[in-house]
């Protein structure tokens, strides 16, 4: 393979290049995974206030109904992704390990699981607010993990305007490939979302970024690019994070997002691609998001792949149908670096899960528990650190207990938390750990104040 | 097929660990280290074998002692004390009486790193800490070299006896190590180390010596090649910050380079400098100690700028013939200083809204 990019590939600073152990599912195409036959969709699985259910104990529902409605303008409605019934409305676990409220359905076997509801609409002939609104009702999130709900992004604050629209096809995240077979398999529905969201911001210009570990997807997209829109794509260094938001706008635009705000500040909007995929995809039928892509990966799966999966499947039907290899491992909700560990097979999978992963102990880069040695000083995080921050430094002043200090004098607020430091860390110092335990506790100092 | 039981890992992201680990890094250095020792046993025979045992020896047993009795859980694992026991039997003189080594090594781990509370903490090189203490307290003994005997000696005596100096007793004059020089030697080897011999008698020594290590010095300092080596193998492995080396190596160069085109015939050639005495073992081994040193990039090119240039002072304006080991500590005293000042710009911060 060439790299024509090599040497003037755009990119951010600091940074950390992970294994990236794509290679697992990368060529695998998306496949539909069966309805599981008891679905869970948790109220609250987006950022924001809650949906509110609108159905009742034994409604019968037909896949692609509205069953809940959005809880606020932060917030979105949640979509019956199977035909079936109601079974209640009740406490489900969560991937954090709490319970949260929750609508859950029985399939009925029977049933053909068309997709019944929508209206066929000209998006073209639609208002930016009224876009804005269309956008809510497909109930589409920030499909790259985010979950923040995509229409609060197209309404312009007021005084505020983008003139580039950012997507995101990085996917930074070592073993996850969901976006890349998206890119691959849906390059129409990436344009027509492209095309959507740069209508509703008013945008002059779109820029995908893809990293150059997938210049199958760069090609394809670049030979798709259709007449009529500005849009370029651009192949970026693959570096872990180069998929979040500040580190992207910084090595497509050169744009440096202010400490403690948006890209909306620099006049940039960012979007996941396969956020954009879904809304070219539900929003010209007026349809709900009611399923995704998920890579199911790591060393404790049998049969890795890119599954097309409802909203709600339980994590337990997953794993019975991929193959789940009897070992001990780690179960993850996302990617390796930042997703989230989970406790119990009974998690269904939400809007934001971009993968599954099943680590086995004895793989080479599983966590090793390993003793946790004294900083040495040696600067390996000061130069992984995307945000150039001093994660040493706020390590030690963790440890004391420091965290006014650390808010103050050493822009703690600034990290989220990638994991970078605490991956290069040779002492292994919990350092992203330290991290989110002093940022909660400013949060809650502040409030209190 | 059910999924049954299973031992399921929680913990807090990342899940994925680069592997490089503390101890593994402790341990390359001491890899590294082993050529430029063998090379020292070799040259100066069976005292500087003893005196590194005794160092390391002594260097680990008080870690571990002191470990205890803190009731903590040993550290020796790290291997961090293996290293300071190697670099101050390095930096002594071959012959150097063996009591006063083990002093050294406890002044080394207890005074220079135990007390500020292990590794990580010590602002200064512990093996320097223990070498300047021994300097003070031992003025004589530390400034009595004995001579390269290979490749001008074939004799095997250098293996097979001690030079008198290492089994002194405690407290007692030193026997001169005049003696086995005579006994082992042709005429004309002398124990004057380069630097001294330059300082005091105006004569340099070729600089092929210096590079192989056939001159007079402390164990470790002979061969800037082996020294080199070593530091090239920790960089390329990731294991050490290159720009120590390289910054303290091009300032000394041009700072001595300055001295010796304002005056050839007064003051030595730069490479002289550079090979000579211990400012290459300093530098590539004891600055780059990454617990002294500054994180950022600027603060190291600021630090190894002000290690280099303090050396190559004092060995030509001050009283001593070689400096290294007083500009090392000077740069690890400023290096909390140096940190603060050159702390990175914050991604995003106090920047004017980017035209749009």
């Amino acid at each position: 393979m060439t790299f024509p990019w090599f040497g003037s590939r755009k990119t951010f600073a600091h940074g950390i290049h992970p294994p990236e152990c794509k290679d697992l599912t990368r060529d695998k195409g998306i496949r539909r995974l069966p309805f599981a036959p008891h679905l869970i969709l948790p109220l609250s699985q987006h950022t924001g206030a809650p949906a509110k259910p609108i159905v009742r104990e034994g409604q019968e529902v037909v896949r692609g109904e509205p069953i809940a409605e959005p809880g606020g303008f932060v917030s979105v409605p949640i979509h019956a992704p199977v035909t079936g019934i109601i079974e209640k409305i009740g406490l489900a676990r969560d991937a954090r390990g709490g319970m949260s409220p929750a609508i859950f359905i029985e399939q009925y076997q029977a049933a053909n699981q068309e997709i019944l509801y929508g209206a066929e609409t000209d998006i073209d002939s639609l208002s930016p607010a009224e876009l804005v609104k269309a956008v809510q009702a497909t109930g589409v999130v920030g499909l790259g993990g985010a979950a923040f709900p995509t229409h609060v992004k197209l309404a312009l604050p007021e005084g505020k305007s983008v003139d580039t629209v950012i997507v995101n096809g990085c996917e930074c995240e070592p073993f996850l490939t969901t976006d890349h077979r998206v890119m691959i398999e849906q390059v129409d529905s990436i344009y027509k979302g492209i095309r959507v969201v740069m209508r509703a911001l008013g945008a002059k210009r779109a820029i995908i970024g893809i990293e150059t570990n997938k210049l199958d997807a760069v090609e394809k997209l670049r030979a798709a690019i259709p007449a009529g829109i500005a849009c370029a794509v651009e192949a970026i260094e693959a570096k872990y994070p180069q998929g979040a938001e500040k580190m992207l706008t910084k090595a497509l635009v050169d744009r440096e997002v202010p400490s403690g705000g948006l890209p909306i500040d620099v006049g940039v909007a960012v979007f996941n691609v396969g956020t954009l995929a879904q809304i070219g995809e539900l929003l010209p039928f007026r349809q709900g998001l009611i399923e995704r892509v998920v890579t199911v990966s790591g060393t404790g799966v049998r049969s890795p792949g890119n599954y097309l999966m409802a909203i709600g499947t339980p994590l337990r039907f997953i794993l019975e149908q991929v193959g789940f290899r009897e070992r001990e491992c780690e179960l993850i909700f996302g990617g390796p670096m930042m997703g989230t560990t989970i406790a119990s097979l009974d998690v269904p999978v939400t809007k934001g899960v971009t993968g599954i992963l099943a680590i086995a102990k004895d793989h080479p880069l599983a966590h090793r528990n390993g003793r946790v040695y004294p900083c040495i000083k040696c600067g390996a995080c000061v130069e992984a650190c995307p945000m150039h921050l001093n994660p040493s430094e706020l390590g030690l002043l963790a440890r004391k207990m420091e965290y006014e200090s650390m808010a103050e004098q050493h822009h703690l607020m600034d990290c989220f938390e990638c994991g970078c430091c605490s991956f290069v860390c040779p002492s292994n110092i919990p350092l992203v750990q330290y991290f989110r335990v002093a940022k909660a506790i400013t949060r809650e100092r502040k409030v209190s104040k | 097929m059910s999924v049954g039981t299973h031992a399921i890992d929680i913990r807090t992201s990342p899940h994925i660990k680069g592997q490089l680990t503390t101890d593994t890094i402790m341990l390359h250095v001491v890899y590294a280290l082993l050529p430029v020792t063998a090379f020292a046993v070799f040259v100066f025979g069976l005292s500087a074998l003893l005196m590194i045992l005794v160092t390391t020896g002594t260097c680990v047993l008080t870690e571990h002692l002191l470990c205890k009795l803190s009731r903590k859980q040993t550290t020796v694992g790290d291997y961090s004390a293996v290293i300071t026991g190697l670099l101050l039997a390095l930096c002594l003189p071959p012959a150097f009486p063996l009591w006063m080594a083990v002093v050294g090594g406890v002044v080394s781990i207890g005074l220079g790193k135990a007390l500020f509370g292990g590794l990580g903490m010590n602002p200064f090189n512990p093996a320097l800490v223990g070498r300047a203490f021994l300097q003070a307290a031992f003025p004589v003994a530390i400034t009595t070299w004995a001579p390269a005997f290979w490749p001008k000696v074939w004799s095997i005596e250098r293996f097979t006896s001690i030079m008198l100096p290492t089994v002194s007793l405690p407290f007692m004059r030193p026997e001169s190590v005049a003696a086995f020089i005579q006994g082992v030697s042709l005429d004309g080897l002398s124990g004057a180390t380069p630097l001294a011999k330059m300082k005091f008698e105006h004569q340099a020594t070729p600089l092929i010596d210096l590079f192989v290590g056939m001159t007079a010095g402390s164990a470790g300092e002979a061969s800037a090649f082996l020294i080199i080596l070593g530091g090239i193998y920790l960089c390329a492995r990731k294991m050490m910050n290159w720009r120590v080396p390289v910054s303290i190596l091009v300032t000394a160069s041009l700072v001595s380079g300055a001295f010796y085109l304002s005056d050839p015939q007064a003051y030595p050639t730069p490479m002289f400098m550079l090979f000579s005495g211990g400012l290459m073992l300093g530098a590539v081994f004891m600055a780059s100690d990454m617990v002294g040193s500054p994180m950022t990039p600027l603060g190291i090119w600021i630090y190894g700028a002000l290690i280099g240039a303090v050396t190559v002072l004092i060995r030509l304006k001050g009283g001593l013939p070689e400096g290294t080991m007083y500009a090392i500590l000077l740069g690890n005293a400023c290096t909390p200083l140096i940190d603060n000042l050159t702390q990175p710009r914050i991604f995003g911060a106090r920047k004017k809204a980017v035209k749009q």
